[in-house]
């Protein structure tokens, strides 16, 4: 076979599949989403009416349906918590330190470990007289013991915080393979200028990750905003832990209501393109 | 020369305090976060270990009386299924990582090498593929898995995987980069058709690149608990997440087997972790520039 009818062959055999699939599972479920979202469908009827935009009113003007939003808030103030703890780890383990790969694989490991084991893991930890509260009271802090997961003021800062046990690893992990990649002989010469470890995390590090960085706070945006895993699992949003996403399942999968469900996933995906389109922005004005 | 001498060594020796204050406080710290790492974990495992009455009796952060004490495993594998869990979780792994391996690497082959029309399209398909959030459209997506008849069968969790993993695409993408394009025209000028350039050359040169897309689908394979939950709800299609979810109810109050059940899901993940470190921290650090 000539290698032009090759080339034909092969583009066609070897996009077909994967094109086929980005469409019927990206592409598809948005397009729907955005035709049922102005309907009343309940997900099952063969029939459903168009009620143009009746839901999106009812979501932005019921305070029931908006409210959880205000859940996201905690997560995102977590975010910075968890970037914060991972761009410390990651500096200081950049340097000499014994047992580097210890502490290396311990900080990371969480990462990796299975969602509902984790939810399951903190539901052990934040319980009534478990794990936190046993530590609590070695440590003589007893007064500061709580009902974690039953105080609607609290449970939100217990949540948020058993996420940020989960993903800091990550970040850890990601900023530390930044900062290895920086010369050695900067240090060196940083060094013999006689700048200290806080001039070189200022001037040397800081600088020459301030993308990645960047690029982690954004993603970890949309991650608060589309908090899903541990609260469902721990507590199925109840206590005041609702987030959006489990609000938007609930009312979907629970009541039936797919077109308001549809509706309230495409302000989610508005805000969360939204910020995502505002990162690329930003890192290109890096560049 | 000599006034200076003294001046030195008070210098020195404040240095040096500095420097073992700055280590005692860099140690300190490396410990509570790996104790904050562990401690969670840890009592998890002390827990599994206890009978029913020492369980009650005694407080999280004591250790076990006896080390050896599994009947709370046995409880939680047999009675938890956890068999199919994990012969679940390994089918679904096993074909969605091929899968994913295969159309990634093909897809990624000709965007790379071929010029076309349509190229740059496709390309940017693909790119803006990844700013949907697949956790915000499940709503839609859920009826599209239902009208192709794929409800409850280990397929609708497989070509999802498929379908919306774009960053196996990237991570091919980037590598292929690195590929000489001298490579393909010498195979060309020995006769070699498009397809044994792909399958002798590029896919064998791909390994490392296989490799981190293996470990960051596995990982999130073996942990999503969204998908199966949805799109499997049937008891003997559990995989090891729905499996590990189910026990909440029943064994509300038995937490020292709810704890063994948790221990048995972790084990093949330190198992993966322990053998694979080197692989596994180069491959999130390389995925996540994707991000």
């Amino acid at each position: 076979m000539s290698y032009r009818n090759q080339r034909i062959l092969i583009i066609l055999s070897f996009t077909i599949i994967p094109i086929a699939l980005l469409f019927v599972f990206a592409y598809l479920p948005v397009v729907n989403m955005f035709r049922y979202s102005f309907t009343d469908w309940n997900g099952y009827s063969k029939t459903f009416e168009y009620v143009g935009f009746e839901n999106y009113k009812s979501i932005f003007t019921d305070p029931k349906y908006f409210s959880v939003f205000k859940v996201s808030l905690y997560y995102f103030f977590a975010t910075f918590a968890q970037m914060g703890l991972a761009l410390y780890f990651a500096t200081i383990l950049s340097f000499k330190v014994k047992g580097k790969n210890f502490f290396k694989g311990i900080l990371f490991f969480p990462y990796l470990l299975n969602g509902v084991a984790i939810g399951f893991i903190f539901l052990f930890f934040f319980k009534p007289d478990g794990t936190f509260d046993t530590v609590l009271q070695a440590l003589g802090l007893d007064f500061l013991i709580q009902k974690w997961l039953l105080n609607p003021h609290i449970i939100n800062v217990s949540l948020a915080g058993a996420s940020v046990w989960r993903y800091m690893g990550f970040n850890f992990i990601v900023f530390l393979g930044a900062i290895s990649s920086i010369s050695k002989d900067i240090y060196e010469a940083s060094d013999i200028d006689g700048a200290n470890r806080w001039h070189q995390f200022r001037h040397i590090i800081l600088p020459s990750i301030k993308r990645i960085v960047q690029l982690n706070i954004i993603l970890s945006i949309s991650g608060a905003i589309s908090a899903f895993d541990i609260p469902y699992i721990m507590t199925g949003g109840s206590n005041g832990s609702n987030t959006f996403v489990i609000q938007t399942v609930d009312v979907a999968f629970k009541y039936g209501k797919v077109g308001l469900a549809s509706a309230m996933a495409v302000v989610l995906l508005f805000i969360v393109v939204t910020v995502t389109l505002i990162q690329q922005f930003f890192v290109k004005e890096d560049k | 020369m000599q006034a200076a001498k003294p001046t030195v060594r008070k210098s020195a020796r404040s240095h040096t305090l500095r420097y073992t204050a700055a280590a005692i406080l860099k140690y300190a710290s490396l410990t509570i976060g790996a104790l904050a790492a562990l401690i969670p974990i840890v009592v998890v495992l002390f827990a599994s270990l206890k009978t029913g009455g020492e369980y009650s009796s005694t407080g999280p952060l004591t250790p076990p009386g006896n080390w050896l004490n599994f009947d709370n495993y046995t409880k939680a594998f047999v009675n938890g299924k956890m068999l199919v869990g994990f012969m679940n979780t390994m089918i679904i792994l096993i074909v969605s990582i091929i899968g994913a391996t295969l159309t990634g690497s093909m897809i990624a082959y000709i965007l790379s090498r071929f010029q076309f029309r349509g190229k740059k399209l496709l390309l940017g398909a693909f790119l803006l593929a990844t700013l949907i959030p697949s956790v915000t459209t499940q709503v839609a997506t859920f009826q599209i898995i239902n009208d192709l008849n794929l409800f409850n069968t280990r397929l609708a969790p497989i070509v999802l995987y498929l379908g919306t993993d774009i960053i196996a695409v990237y991570i091919f993408l980037q590598f292929l980069d690195t590929i000489a394009v001298s490579l393909d025209e010498s195979a060309m000028l020995d006769g070699a058709s498009y397809f044994k350039i792909y399958f002798r050359i590029i896919l064998p040169l791909l390994l490392p690149a296989v490799v981190t897309v293996v470990i960051i689908k596995g990982v999130s394979i073996y942990n999503d608990f969204y998908t199966p939950f949805l799109y499997m709800p049937k008891t003997s299609l559990q995989v090891i997440s729905t499996a590990l979810f189910k026990f909440k109810g029943p064994y509300g109050s038995q937490w020292e087997v709810i704890c063994a059940a948790i221990i048995i899901t972790i084990i093949p993940t330190l198992i993966a972790f322990l053998s694979l470190q080197k692989y596994i921290y180069n491959g999130f650090a390389q995925g996540s520039e994707k991000g």
